[in-house]
């Protein structure tokens, strides 16, 4: 009988002790309801008539106003095809160049060089978007930039690039490569890393050549990685780089660069009509869950890798 | 007698081709650098003219003294470097004290915790309302705008759990729990001693982005001398005006001259901004690496 009130007593002492661990954990959850679910709440202004005196939910409601004039305003077929074309291009764009430097670096014979190749194709990832699109810009530069001084040597004309809404993708598309590919070679070369080196003796015992190797070993081992950053880099589709896009864009290149996000904070911060901006955000973020659910669904079924 | 298999001729070609395609990859990612450090080292005029590619031309710091005469560049950096040292404080610990929880098996309710934390990475209110947010708390043009509303990423919590559910092992806790000791016990004399190595990724993942930082501080902040060395860039990049006005002032130049100091002064401050993050670069290489990898890998 006494035993067994001890271990209850014990017991209860056990389980009551992890207060601490709750106490640590207060200060981020007290974090997250300000500065995460306060905004979530806040979304409610989408189908209100946002004035700062009323607060989130003191505003008058008016329905789907907001989003009704955003679907019917002539800015939103332009708006809605930017953003999915130039998310769609840079999210196929983006995936073979990582996969490939993975792979070249992993069947390298030359480890030093291998090790150096790598250092350096990491390195841009550290320069912010600022400095990319500053780069860019000075690269492009109609007077002394190194892209027309060659086109200089081949006789041809200077161009000015940034102005030129023909060639926003592509210069969003290929700097955003440069930057992203070294970072990007990394998860795959871990996989790479993990795979079973008995593998590869067998192969080359059997007269595998390298590429026979990389076809039938590395390929099928790193493609649940591929598939499954695929699926996640899905929700950037339309949520594409909103801060490259905003340093990109010019009055001249609008008609290519003008994306949902951008739009977003020119309606809503440079005019200050946050009920209507938030509503296209909003229909920013539904349509950017959708089409991960989506995408994640589909994967599941063709290829029996899915985030969840 | 040499026993290993021979390479054969397939293989030697594509070791060759392979090592061109590496070499080929390197330059693509060098050439651009290359070309806007050797433009600001070389003579304005030569830069304007179009005679520098990859290497310097008449090889001169001229533009490189404006810009540490320029009280704003100076400005920039003391404030982005104490938007990085502090926010990334705030950041860490805010990070450690939700991932070690959370790695605690025994915490009643983690799935719960765990799916709050995680909900946000999917969800958010979106610019506007965090806008309306922050300006409701009174945080508009001060440095807590900058800092605390990007304080906390859920990506990398998970990232510090993951760490903490392979590195500790769950019979250290049993244990330290059986000598008497309680969770701050163990998490101070056991777990942190064990973890410096994620809490040195965490740091790095936080002050590259705090350094880096450039669209919340337009959002957040109004006074031009608040701003981090990012938005001081952005101006010089975009306004000739500025710059014109800061080559009169800290030097005696000929409107002649002036075109080409202010071309040149770009590639000095797209330097000047890049190089911090580029010194510490090869040093913190191999975290950078290994925080990548778990995240990926285990998340």
């Amino acid at each position: 009988m006494q035993n067994k009130t001890k271990y209850k007593v014990n017991h209860k002492r056990k389980r009551l002790s992890h207060w601490r661990l709750y106490l640590m954990l207060l200060p981020p959850v007290i974090y997250l309801i300000i500065f995460k679910y306060w905004p979530i709440y806040g979304l409610q202004i989408a189908f209100r008539e946002y004035t700062p005196v009323l607060g989130f939910s003191g505003s008058p409601w008016v329905g789907l106003k907001h989003f009704k004039n955003f679907f019917s305003s002539y800015q939103f077929v332009r708006l809605l095809s930017n953003t999915l074309i130039l998310g769609t291009i840079s999210l196929i764009a983006s995936i073979p160049c990582p996969i490939i430097l993975a792979l070249s670096i992993n069947a390298a014979k030359q480890r030093k060089l291998a090790k150096a190749v790598q250092l350096i194709t990491y390195a841009p990832y550290f320069i912010s978007t600022v400095i990319l699109v500053s780069l860019v810009t000075q690269l492009l530069a109609v007077r002394g930039g190194m892209f027309n001084v060659v086109r200089g040597w081949m006789g041809m004309d200077a161009v000015n690039l940034l102005s030129d809404p023909g060639a926003f993708r592509p210069i969003y598309i290929l700097s955003g490569i440069w930057q992203g590919t070294g970072y990007g070679a990394i998860i795959y070369l871990a996989s790479l890393a993990g795979v079973s080196p008995d593998l590869y003796e067998a192969a080359k015992l059997d007269g595998a050549t390298i590429m026979q190797r990389i076809r039938y070993i590395d390929l099928p081992s790193i493609m649940p990685v591929v598939v499954i950053l695929a699926i996640m880099n899905c929700g950037s589709i339309i949520n594409v780089g909103f801060e490259k896009v905003l340093l990109l864009q010019n009055q001249m290149n609008m008609s290519t660069s003008d994306v949902i996000s951008t739009y977003v904070y020119r309606i809503g911060i440079g005019s200050s009509q946050f009920s209507y901006s938030t509503a296209i955000g909003l229909f920013n973020s539904i349509v950017s869950v959708i089409l991960l659910l989506l995408v994640n669904w589909f994967s599941k079924k063709a290829t029996e890798t899915s985030l969840f | 007698m040499n026993n290993k298999i021979k390479m054969s001729r397939q293989d030697r070609i594509f070791h060759l081709l392979n090592g061109i395609l590496m070499v080929l990859c390197a330059f693509c990612i060098l050439i651009p650098l290359v070309n806007v450090i050797s433009s600001s080292v070389s003579n304005p005029s030569d830069v304007l003219n179009g005679r520098v590619t990859l290497l310097p031309v008449h090889f001169s710091i001229k533009s490189y003294l404006y810009v540490f005469k320029d009280n704003s560049i100076a400005s920039g950096y003391l404030h982005s470097i104490l938007y990085t040292v502090l926010g990334t404080l705030i950041a860490v610990a805010m990070t450690i004290l939700a991932a070690y929880p959370l790695s605690r098996k025994s915490l009643k309710g983690r799935k719960v915790f765990l799916a709050f934390f995680m909900f946000t990475m999917f969800f958010s209110g979106g610019l506007i309302p965090t806008y309306i947010v922050v300006k409701n708390l009174h945080m508009l043009d001060t440095m807590w705008s900058v800092i605390i509303p990007n304080c906390l990423s859920v990506y990398n919590i998970i990232i510090a759990r993951t760490f903490f559910n392979e590195q500790i092992p769950g019979e250290l806790y049993e244990a330290a729990e059986i000598d008497g000791a309680n969770d701050y016990d163990v998490f101070f004399r056991i777990v942190l001693p064990l973890s410096k190595a994620i809490i040195a990724v965490m740091a790095l993942f936080y002050a590259v982005g705090l350094w880096n930082m450039y669209f919340d501080a337009v959002l957040y902040l109004n006074s031009y001398d608040k701003y981090p060395l990012q938005v001081i860039l952005r101006n010089i990049m975009n306004n000739a005006q500025i710059q014109a006005s800061m080559v009169e002032a800290t030097g005696k130049v000929t409107s002649t001259d002036s075109l080409a100091i202010t071309e040149s002064l770009k590639y000095t401050t797209i330097v000047c901004a890049s190089v911090p993050m580029l010194l510490l670069y090869p040093f913190v290489q191999k975290y950078f690496t290994k925080g990548v990898m778990i995240g990926s890998l285990k998340g």
